[in-house]
């Protein structure tokens, strides 16, 4: 005999029942005690099927694998970097894991990444202690050169990026600058100068307004762009951008 | 403020200025706004307030106390004023004793405000070599975002404006839980107004970003009628004759746009 408490899109706070009985699964940010589901955080419900998992609405960057960040050197190892991630752990980035050239054995490092470096990089692996990996050996993933890096609230990051990435590419397309958002909450514009300071006024918008809806028709509103109906035609880009009227107050996404 | 992403941003910020553009858009000589001053907010101060310039937030609170005034100046109260740079307000502040930069922050407030004798020190004086007032300022920044010392300077200003004495029973005790009316004796506004080099250009009210790349600054406290009462130089860079001077009449110029918001 199963029971759901909350519905979809309640706001819970830490310890807030959910679900009782062993028909529910508890997800993101709860936790299953004896037959009843909590909510570890304070977020806002999501129930999907059977799964009930709670999003964030507050608090720090919680380092995931697979996550994109943006990190800082603060130190270099014997065979790698140690990172700043944005969060209370530091991670590790391996030499293997930064270049495919061959590194000779007690090469200088920071001929490749220096300390004050920031660097796109994936999340590979955290253990239960939080000791984190870190790799750059992708696509897009690489050395911050130039541009602005600022930091915003990790909880706001989906609204940045919005749905299907449609935001990002709304700002790309009207400022022409090129904006690379980490999870952990660092952002990196690139462009012109005039670009980058009105992508900056429009990301610390996004971040202030995140919770009203219809933030994408503002946000077009405010880089003076005509708001794009739902129209689901294919575009050349990789990211068909069909800009939703009404979005829902937060949304996971991904770049 | 991340201090790490600042040392990144200096190099853009420093780009931006060969253009004569700033990093956050303004004009060389804007402020940024809002600067509010809201008065009174300490109960237990004797004049309080607070002054948002920007992002950057401070308070100031004085308090009154009866001394003894020093033997080489018996017919005269004292000043003194504090700063403290709070943890809280930036991540390059520590808790503990007073570092330089609050010493410096702290000095060059109190040395533009004695120098230009904004409040008269032998009004203070109830009883020669017995009894006299002393004004003891505190600053405290809630949210460093950058020009610390123009804010502060504005702070200390608006918060002797705002002091009011406490009473004195007839046993010549002060009964700090009632106010009287009388104000402190203040004679004129004294503002400082930090002008700051980054590449060529001289800016005022620098972002943090702004302070990392700039190499020299020069903070004037003026008065209302342009006579400078002290200046201050910092930063390891050197400043030309021509830019001292430029520097000069900016501050004259900007003091005046501040004193208007002291009104």
């Amino acid at each position: 005999m199963s029971n759901i408490v909350v519905e979809n899109r309640d706001i819970v706070i830490p310890g807030d029942l959910l679900a009782e009985g062993m028909d529910y699964i508890p997800g993101d940010f709860t936790f299953r005690e004896d037959e009843k589901i909590f909510s570890k955080i304070l977020g806002m419900v999501s129930v999907s099927g059977r799964v009930l998992k709670v999003t964030a609405l507050s608090g720090p960057y919680a380092p995931k694998i697979g996550d994109k960040i943006i990190a800082k050197v603060t130190d270099v190892l014997m065979s790698g970097w140690r990172v700043n991630t944005n969060t209370a752990y530091t991670a590790v980035l391996n030499v293997r894991d930064a270049t495919t050239r061959f590194v000779r054995k007690g090469e200088d490092l920071t001929g490749i990444l220096d300390i004050g470096d920031f660097l796109v990089c994936k999340i590979s692996n955290v253990t239960s202690q939080n000791l984190i990996d870190v790799t750059m050996k992708e696509p897009g993933l690489k050395k911050v050169e130039g541009g602005r890096i600022m930091k915003i609230n990790c909880n706001k990051v989906p609204r940045v990026i919005g749905k299907k990435a449609s935001m990002i590419q709304l700002i790309k397309e009207a400022t022409g600058v090129e904006i690379t958002v980490g999870q952990n909450g660092l952002v990196w514009l690139r462009g012109s100068a005039d670009g980058e300071l009105k992508a900056q006024q429009v990301v610390r918008m996004i971040e202030q307004r995140a919770h009203e809806s219809g933030l994408t028709g503002k946000v077009s509103k405010f880089l003076g762009v005509a708001h794009k109906p739902v129209t689901p035609t294919p575009t050349p880009t990789p990211t068909p951008a069909p800009v939703p009227k009404a979005e829902p107050v937060v949304e996971g996404g991904e770049q | 403020m991340n201090t790490a992403m600042i040392s990144f941003n200096k190099s853009s910020v420093l780009a931006l200025a060969k253009n004569g553009k700033r990093f956050d858009g303004r004009k060389l000589d804007e402020y940024r706004g809002p600067i509010e001053i809201e008065s009174s907010i300490s109960k237990s101060a004797e004049g309080s307030v607070k002054v948002t310039m920007g992002d950057t937030v401070v308070i100031a609170g004085v308090k009154l106390s009866l001394e003894k005034p020093y033997s080489d100046t018996p017919d005269q109260g004292g000043l003194m004023i504090n700063a403290e740079l709070s943890p809280l307000s930036s991540s390059r502040y520590e808790p503990g004793p007073p570092q330089m930069p609050a010493i410096e922050l702290a000095r060059v407030t109190d040395r533009g405000i004695r120098e230009s004798h904004v409040i008269d020190t032998k009004k203070l004086c109830i009883e020669k070599g017995e009894k006299a007032w002393f004004v003891i300022v505190d600053i405290i920044s809630v949210n460093d975002a950058g020009n610390l010392f123009d804010a502060a300077g504005l702070a200390v200003m608006a918060a002797l404006r705002n002091t009011t004495f406490p009473k004195v029973d007839d046993e010549g005790k002060v009964n700090y839980k009632e106010h009287t009316d009388e104000a402190l004796p203040i004679a004129k506004d004294t503002l400082s107004i930090t002008i700051r080099r980054v590449g060529k250009n001289l800016i005022v009210d620098p972002t943090v970003e702004e302070e990392d790349a700039s190499d020299a600054r020069l903070t004037v406290s003026s008065e209302s009628d342009g006579v400078i009462s002290a200046m201050q130089k910092g930063g390891e860079g050197t400043m030309t004759i021509e830019e001292v001077m430029k520097a000069v009449d900016l501050a004259l110029d900007k003091a005046n746009f501040l004193r208007g918001k002291l009104k």
